[in-house]
């Protein structure tokens, strides 16, 4: 469990990046912080590791004050996949993966063998191992860090905008194996983003934050679409713009997922092509927000064209 | 000795028996080598380290510039001269100006190198868990090498040029033909002598350069 106070951030030089900011990140959790450009995502982040010292209040992780731990220590048993992926240029690939578990004495030839499994997981290819950073697309170089993030098998996952650099078809497939990988090791996950749909793709519980690092709502995605906070949230979400508002028509015998603009946003699946349910025509002319059902149906039987909520579904 | 006194020089260095014996071409050229290696390497023995600590913690670094320009400024002969009345006739004197004109140079490039490294990269290191003499020799050191190299190149250009001085209190290098040739007005001699510095620093600039390149870490090389 991560633990944070009445963390307060002031740079030298005056710049308040945080104000007052507590939270309690569940074991196992995938929590995402999103919110605008320096809203103090980072800074956030970076206290979980030591990277950044809060001016006062306190960063707890199982009990134990961050500040009373040896930051290099530290540092190596948290996973940190870096916003502009951060690899060391002089280094290859499988050295870049490697380069923790050998700081934390694992022997060259264990690491290298480990870091080639690793780069199967994230979908790298294998010929990439023996290149460089410098050598490789926007899209392959953010697989490295995600690699090298998971090299140390650390309970806890720092990941700062790690899909930023990539185009939204990568992006979304970067996303899934993120999913498909949490979903096997359960780790406690801290996801920085200021993309809204990755953040309820992604994120167990979603922190939506307003500058100076303030909690705007913190909740499911579902709890956040069906009721947002106030105007800040309900505009970042998208609900303002109706592009959340769904509601389905139906077309070609076909049920299509308007949204409040009239433009397509998926096809609705029956409950039983969805492999979920007893078979039924769907929730046809009901109005839908957010490609969230208001009713209880569980989240993964969202009807919409968007992505699936592997990562969330019972 | 009233021809070309520059043919002559090229006489005076193609006479066999100008290269042999302990005061011939080989010999004097070792010994001048020999002075340049060490004033070079007693002055990195200081001004590496030193360099390292500064570029690394920004610690000093006011200090550090000033005291490196102010080295830069001395006159070597000047140096040399004073030291010799210190110490005396010998090796000392001239070893110790060489020393004091190699260090600005390298302890530019040690510190120089070390700042190039990017603030990002450097950051990335320290994220993932490496100490601070981690950084320093596994991701600062090897980014800059070829700036700590260019060091080396310049420290050695300014010693071996200016390692004749060494002669002009009593050493041998190939000092020893230019004050030999300035006190019997022998100038092919002189000018031989010249050449062979002359020649000596290119060989070395030229070496220096080479390895500059290959410390160029794969990985940052142009493709
Ligand atoms: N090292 C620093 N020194 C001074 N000010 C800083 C430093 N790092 C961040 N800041 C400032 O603190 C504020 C929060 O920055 P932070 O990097 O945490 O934002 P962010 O939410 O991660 O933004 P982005 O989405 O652009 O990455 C910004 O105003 C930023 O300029
Ligand atoms: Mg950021």
């Amino acid at each position: 469990m991560i633990g944070f106070e009445n963390v307060r951030k002031e740079y030298p030089g005056g710049t308040l990046a945080v104000e007052d900011f507590s939270l309690e990140i569940a074991s196992h959790e995938a929590l995402v912080l999103v919110g605008t450009s320096g809203s103090g995502k980072t800074t956030l982040m970076r206290m979980i590791n030591r990277m950044v010292d809060p001016t006062s209040g306190r960063v707890h992780i199982d009990g134990d004050d961050v500040a009373s731990l040896d930051p290099v220590q530290l540092r190596r048993s948290v996973g940190y996949v870096m916003q502009a992926s951060g690899l060391l240029p002089h280094r290859t690939v499988l050295d870049n993966i490697a380069t923790v578990p050998v700081l934390r004495g694992t022997s060259k030839n264990e690491a290298r063998r480990r870091a080639h499994e690793l780069m199967e997981t994230v979908g790298l290819d294998a010929a990439l191992a023996r290149r460089y950073p410098g050598q490789l697309s926007g899209g392959q170089q953010q697989r490295v860090g995600v690699a090298r993030g998971l090299a140390a098998d650390p309970n806890i996952l720092l990941m700062d905008e790690p899909f930023g650099a990539v185009d939204p078809i990568v992006r979304r497939e970067l996303q899934q194996e993120l999913m498909h990988l949490q979903r096997d090791l359960k780790k406690t996950i801290v996801f920085v983003t200021h993309d809204i749909d990755e953040a309820f793709l992604v994120g167990d519980r979603v922190v939506l934050l307003k500058p100076g690092g303030v909690i705007a709502q913190i909740g499911t995605p579902q709890e956040i679409l069906s009721d947002p906070a106030d105007d800040f949230v309900a505009s970042f979400v998208g609900a303002d713009r109706g592009i959340r508002a769904l509601h389905v028509e139906r077309v070609d015998g076909r049920d299509v997922v308007v949204d409040a603009d009239g433009r397509a946003a998926g096809v609705l699946e029956s409950r039983a092509a969805a492999g979920r349910g007893p078979a039924g025509d769907g929730p046809t002319g009901e109005s839908t927000r957010g490609g969230q059902p208001i009713s209880d149906q569980p989240a993964s039987d969202t009807p919409t064209g968007g992505q699936p909520r592997g990562a969330t579904s019972p | 000795m009233n021809g070309n006194p520059y043919l002559e020089a090229f006489a005076w260095l193609g006479d066999p028996t100008h290269w042999s014996g302990p005061s011939g071409i080989p010999m004097r050229t070792l010994e001048h080598l020999g002075y340049t290696v060490l004033g070079v390497a007693v002055a990195a023995l200081i001004a590496i380290p030193l360099g390292l600590f500064v570029g690394h913690t920004g610690i000093g670094k006011g200090i550090a510039v000033t005291a490196a320009g102010a080295a830069r400024a001395l006159p070597t002969l000047g140096l040399v001269t004073l030291f010799a009345l210190m110490v005396g006739i010998g090796l000392t004197a001239p070893m110790l100006a060489f020393v004091i004109l190699a260090i600005p140079s390298l302890l530019a490039g040690a510190s120089s190198a070390v700042e190039s490294a990017d603030p990002a990269t450097v950051d990335a290191a320290r994220a993932q868990g490496m100490t601070e003499w981690q950084i320093l020799t596994r991701v600062e050191v090897p980014l800059g090498m070829p700036l700590i190299v260019g060091g080396f190149r310049g420290a050695t250009v300014q010693v071996v040029a200016t390692a004749m001085l060494a002669a002009y209190v009593g050493n041998g290098g190939l000092g020893r033909y230019i004050f030999l040739g300035l006190g019997s007005q022998d100038y092919p001699q002189m000018i031989a002598g010249s050449v062979l510095v002359i020649a000596l620093a290119l060989v070395l600039d030229l070496a220096l350069l080479l390895t500059q390149r290959l410390t160029l870490p794969r990985g940052t090389r142009p493709a």
